[in-house]
């Protein structure tokens, strides 16, 4: 019974784990990137204006090469 | 080296893109990894509509917008551009950002290299004129 609990503090400790580096490091989330010839480059995350007007487009582009 | 065979060697390097294209500035698919002519056109059609927006969405000024990476859950978009032509190319989840960017860059510089001459072209006649003069 106490191994079980280990087990499971153990498992649920590992997913938040997972889920904070997940949030922290961008991974998962939506966003767009422009890079420009200067080198320079501007990264929208998913919840900026600019982002919730390109991911419609970019969706529209997977959804026309997937058919 | 033509598109077709830039695009071949693609995807044949990047297990990560699933499908690619490249097009001229104004959607005509010059080479593509698609079935079919249609969706490739669709696809080619919709990959210009996101670059126009995203050239719009960025800051105004004189620096010119070359790559486009759009992230979603259901996959990414990567679009690198050129002088006169884009390379479009779609990935699952979460891929490998900079290794899809160069992949891409290569591919769309070598479809626009010139194929090289074959090696003794000039003929004994020209070189003679060449020697005379």
């Amino acid at each position: 019974m106490r191994s079980a609990l280990r087990w499971g503090v153990l498992a649920v400790g590992s997913a938040a784990g997972l889920a904070l580096w997940r949030r922290s490091s961008g991974k998962g989330r939506e966003r767009v990137e422009l890079y420009f010839s200067d080198g320079s480059m501007v990264s929208f995350p998913e919840d900026s204006t600019e982002a919730a007007r390109l991911i419609p487009l970019a969706r529209q582009v997977l959804t026309s090469a997937r058919g | 080296m033509d598109a077709a065979q830039a695009l071949a060697d693609l995807t044949e390097i990047s297990t990560q893109i699933q499908a690619a294209l490249i097009a001229d500035e104004k959607g005509a698919v010059l080479a593509s990894t698609f079935a079919d002519d249609a969706t490739a056109g669709r696809a080619a059609r919709s990959a210009l509509d996101l670059l126009a927006a995203a050239e719009d969405a960025g800051p105004n000024g004189t620096v010119r917008l070359t790559q486009v990476l759009a992230a979603t859950r259901a996959g990414s978009v990567f679009l690198v551009r050129g002088e006169d032509r884009i390379a479009a190319a779609i990935t699952g989840s979460e891929p490998t950002v900079g290794l899809v960017f160069y992949d891409l860059k290569t591919c769309l510089r070598l479809s626009a290299e010139q194929p090289e001459k074959p090696k003794g072209s000039r003929s004994e006649k020209d070189e003679g004129k060449s020697v005379d003069a």
